[in-house]
């Protein structure tokens, strides 16, 4: 068992893990800060997301505008306080991006260009061409490497929190490359570890984004917010579920049915016009126009594929020009995977899962309710994006509350008491050495093969707790679930060396999944109530009476997780109607 | 067309062997698969101990480039019946040390990504009240060279990379260029001394390959290149025009 | 069996062959590209020597003049001419483009850097050929 100790741990090394580091490494360079991550940082989530990320510019504009457009876009629920701080916060941070490198794509006289982008009523998300995910992590990561305080632990897999006294005080992490198992110690951690999008078959997530961060809180105690809420990303290849950027519709894409038809006009989006319209049709929110798709579906007007139904998006009246230099990624992606050009011939597409607005619950500073642990990120719930999020909103989130939460963990770790008790720490940590040895190096006869627990366990969550859900199929995901859980502990293992064991993370990660897929079924059980992105056929109606809330799924000893509640924090915007279109 | 395809597949536990060896696979041949499905195909149903990297299945993260018929690719976007019917020999990296089966060794380059001070460095006070004002054909300068996903596909293609290990590498220099034309950045100097010595710039000896291999676009071979042209005019300004270090 | 101790397992690192460049035919390319110089060398010299033999006297150019017409010679001359033009060739399609790129500082398609350059070889080719046809 190998032992290093830092100052302050941070799990992730994608956009908000680096910016936490860097804040911290900024304003105190004697702190000395860990970055653990499974993969190398460039290799983080981050790096896929296309379209923008939006921070009020113009003089047109405001931040209370770009508060207002958030929070119906979160259908009321997103905490406005954390809204607030957020609006203000981002475009500062977009700026100092830019000082350190980023290449925000310009308008002819220099300054930063903006784009329209779904449910933002003004043009104001700064964009990278159609890489902008990518140029911000890399700019981040570049960055990163100027501050000798950091030390990155590449290629480590977290296993475990490490709490003593009911206070997160490190993890214990397999180093991949040895196969040694490592506990690192800290006075406060940061959970920055991205989404879960693999719990479900067709999503636009890579696949190292497995729930790792939240199923580390959960199972340390640490609450989980709102995970019913799923968003559906409305354009995503049929096969692959690889994402075609809402810019494609932000730049004047259209979506059509079978017979050629823009059908969001049938869901209360709006009028058709030629050209895009803020908040109308093609740039409603994401839950509305994925919701409308599968109308769509179920009225027998999409088209019939090997992989399932799909609509169009058509893009060929923008003109060649424009797509290779608005969306040239989104032409590339499309010859690479679908033989298609999207000059020439419409795209197929269907909703494919995308992003959690659920996670890890924080308050407004990033701080969970176990003492020294952070949270940040799309594996975080403040709650910004409550039931549905804006697209452009989560690459100005991990910058916002990465330097939060560095900012927190700081000003915790200045009050902290002395170091935790050796012992305490180091049995919990052989404790889990034991329990990977046990439960997986030296396990022999296990007949439940790894990738059909994992197919399973998604075609449930697709079937039983996708866009539409009801009671009875979520009580049987739930109860699928449950017996998923109890085939994983007979998992077959063909890997026992300890060297890069890529079968041991599998199953590790699995078991991540299990756990956040239950509290998805849960949470969204016990809402009965439509909202955003959590549609209840049996309950087809908004209801802020009881649900103006936020789920919150803890681990119980037995069985499946205890939901509360958690009212929403109102500040000047009493809930309305969430108008698109008109 | 046949319904299978045979991936001869490099295969090497470090606990076990001395050296790599070959075992081959009969996979499924659909017509959208890439190599990386076949590969993820072994993994799920044949074999769960085959390891490699991989992540965003799209070409953006630079996880899961391999050799592939000897040559280095992404296997997420190398369509798997452009091989058929078969064999399709798969290889780690070229060039670089084997950890296990098709998992490299990137200690190395990642220390020389480090070393060219890929970050914004300025040498005053500026601070512009917003952004720094950058036309669009300033950012068309340096755009090209942005664009690495550091699959490091160029050093296993680069014979210079396989002969002298010490050498920064395309990726590195592209990356160290990209910033030198940066109309923000001030740090060409700084990264002089790094990138002009011996297993610098002047180690390349023009075979191109990086730039036929690299999936993006951004022709390292072309930032090289230009690289010399610019350390030989800095050379000269060192002496006909001296300047005071500060 | 390897010496593996556990948690430290031993990289494979491979070894480069000699003879790399005959693994593919791009890696062939460039050795012959590189070799080339051996001939524009050679192709140097037979000039200094042809000049050394005219400043000599006609009997000196006869005895050059029949050195060249020997079949060893010619052969040997036809390659040296082929590895030559291959290295102009190669020259025109590498070097420009990085001066242009340099001077433009911005992407500017290939055919544009090196065209010109052609143009003006294949110019200054026909005047002297035409020079030594006794055209002028």
């Amino acid at each position: 068992m190998e032992t290093s100790a830092h100052d302050i741990l941070i799990i992730g090394g994608g956009g908000a893990g680096l910016r936490a580091a860097i804040e911290i490494a900024e304003l105190n360079p004697t702190l000395s800060v860990a970055m653990v991550s499974k993969v190398y940082p460039m290799r983080s989530h981050t790096v896929s997301a296309e379209g923008g990320a939006a921070g009020v510019a113009g003089k047109d504009d405001s931040i209370d505008e770009h508060c207002y457009d958030t929070i119906s876009g979160s259908d009321w629920l997103g905490d406005q306080d954390a809204i607030e701080f957020f609006c203000n916060e981002i475009p500062k941070e977009l700026l100092r991006l830019e000082h350190w490198g980023c290449p925000w794509s310009r308008e002819p006289d220099g300054r930063i260009a903006v784009r329209p982008f779904g449910g933002m009523k003004k043009m104001r998300t700064w964009f990278a061409s159609d890489k902008t995910g990518f140029h911000m992590l890399h700019t981040l990561f570049q960055t990163s490497l100027k501050y000798g305080s950091i030390t990155r632990y590449d290629e480590c897999f977290a296993t475990r929190l490490l709490v003593e006294d009911g206070a997160v005080r490190g993890l214990v992490a397999i180093e991949l490359r040895t196969g040694k198992i490592r506990a690192i110690q800290a006075k406060a951690v940061i959970i920055c570890t991205g989404g879960a999008g693999r719990v479900f078959p067709f999503t636009t997530n890579a696949n190292i984004c497995t729930g790792d961060g939240m199923a580390l809180a959960y199972r340390a105690g640490a609450p989980l917010k709102d995970m019913e809420m799923t968003q559906y990303h409305p354009t995503g290849l049929p096969f692959t579920g690889i994402l075609i950027t809402e810019a494609a519709r932000a730049e004047g894409g259209w979506l059509l049915n079978k017979d050629g038809y823009r059908f969001l006009q049938d869901y209360d989006l709006g009028k058709p016009t030629p050209t895009p319209v803020f908040r109308s049709m093609e740039l409603g929110p994401r839950d509305r126009v994925s919701q409308a798709i599968i109308g769509e579906f179920e009225k027998g007007r999409a088209f019939h594929g090997p992989y399932g139904d799909y609509v169009h998006l058509d893009l060929r009246h923008l003109g060649e020009h424009k797509i290779e230099s608005r969306l040239p990624m989104v032409r590339e992606l499309c010859l690479k995977y679908e033989n298609l050009d999207p000059v020439r011939e419409p795209i197929r597409i269907r909703p494919v899962l995308h992003y959690m607005m659920g996670g890890v619950h924080t308050d407004i500073n990033a701080a969970t309710t176990l003492p020294g642990l952070y949270a940040a990120g799309e594996a975080a719930c403040v709650s910004i994006n409550g039931a549905n999020r804006l697209g452009s909103n989560s690459l100005g989130e991990i910058l916002v509350y990465g330097a939060r939460s560095g900012r927190t963990a700081m000003q915790y770790i200045e009050g902290a008491n002395g170091g935790a008790k050796q012992s305490a720490i180091l049995a919990q940590a052989a404790d889990e050495e034991r329990r990977l040895e046990q439960q997986f190096l030296r396990k022999t006869g296990g007949t439940e093969r790894i990738s059909k627990l994992r197919d399973e366990m998604s075609h449930t969550m697709e079937t039983g707790c996708g866009i539409y859900r009801e009671r009875n199929s979520l009580v049987e995901s739930a109860n699928k679930l449950s017996e998923l859980h109890e085939r994983y502990r007979n998992v077959a293992m063909d890997d026992h060396t300890r060297t890069f064991n890529t079968q041991l993370t599998s199953a590790l990660e699995l078991g991540f999944m299990l756990d956040v897929a239950e509290t998805i079924v849960h949470s969204a059980l016990n809402r009965e109530e439509s909202r955003g992105a959590h549609q209840r056929r049996d309950f087809p109606k908004r209801d802020d009476n009881k649900f103006l809330a936020h789920s919150m799924a803890s681990r119980s000893a037995e069985g499946p997780p205890r939901i509360d509640y958690l009212p929403v924090v109102i500040t000047r915007w009493p809930p309305g109607e969430r108008v698109y279109g008109r | 067309m046949a319904d299978t395809i045979i991936l001869e597949v490099e295969r090497f536990e470090p606990e076990r062997d001395t050296e790599p060896s070959y075992q081959s696979f009969e996979v499924p041949l659909r017509a959208d698969w890439m190599v990386l499905d076949a590969l993820t195909h072994i993994k799920d149903h044949l074999d769960g101990s085959l390891t490699f990297r991989w992540s965003c299945r799209m070409g953006i993260c630079g996880s899961c480039g391999m050799m592939i018929n000897g040559v280095p690719k992404l296997t997420c976007e190398t369509l798997l019946m452009n091989f058929a019917p078969g064999p399709v020999r798969v290889g780690p990296l070229v060039h670089f040390p084997v950890v296990k089966d098709l998992v490299i060794e990137m200690d190395d380059f990642m220390a020389k990504v480090q070393k060219v001070r890929p970050w914004i460095v300025r040498k005053d006070d500026f601070k512009p009240a917003r952004e720094f004002i950058q036309t669009p054909a300033q950012l068309e300068a340096f755009h090209q060279f942005s664009l690495c996903i550091n699959c490091t596909l160029c050093y296993a293609a680069c014979p210079v990379s396989g002969l002298d290990s010490n050498f920064i590498g395309p990726a590195a220099i592209a990356l160290a260029h990209r910033y030198n034309l940066d109309s923000r950045d001030q740090g060409l100097e700084d990264r002089l001394d790094i990138v002009s010595q011996h297993e610098g710039i002047w180690d390349c000896t023009v075979v191109g390959e990086c730039s036929v291999v690299c999936p993006k676009g951004v022709d390292p071979s072309l930032a090289i290149q230009q690289y010399k042209l610019t350390a030989t005019k800095e050379w000269f300004k060192s002496f006909l025009l001296p300047r005071g270090k500060n | 069996m390897p010496q593996y101790t556990t948690f430290q397992p031993k990289p494979y690192r491979p070894r480069m062959s000699a003879y790399w460049y005959l693994d593919q035919w791009n890696y062939l390319r460039y050795a012959l590209r590189e070799s080339s110089s051996f001939f524009v060398a050679y192709f140097a010299v037979i000039t200094l020597i042809q000049i050394a033999a005219l400043k000599a006297g006609p009997t000196h150019y006869a005895h050059f003049q029949a050195l060249m017409r020997c079949p060893v010679v010619i052969v040997l001359n036809a390659v040296a001419l082929a590895f030559i033009l291959l290295h102009a060739v190669t020259w025109f399609m590498l070097v420009p483009r990085v001066a242009l790129r340099q001077v433009l500082n911005k992407p500017t398609p290939d055919i544009i850097a090196s065209a010109p350059n052609f143009m003006v070889w294949f110019g200054a080719t026909l005047i002297i050929a035409l020079f030594i046809l006794g055209v002028f």
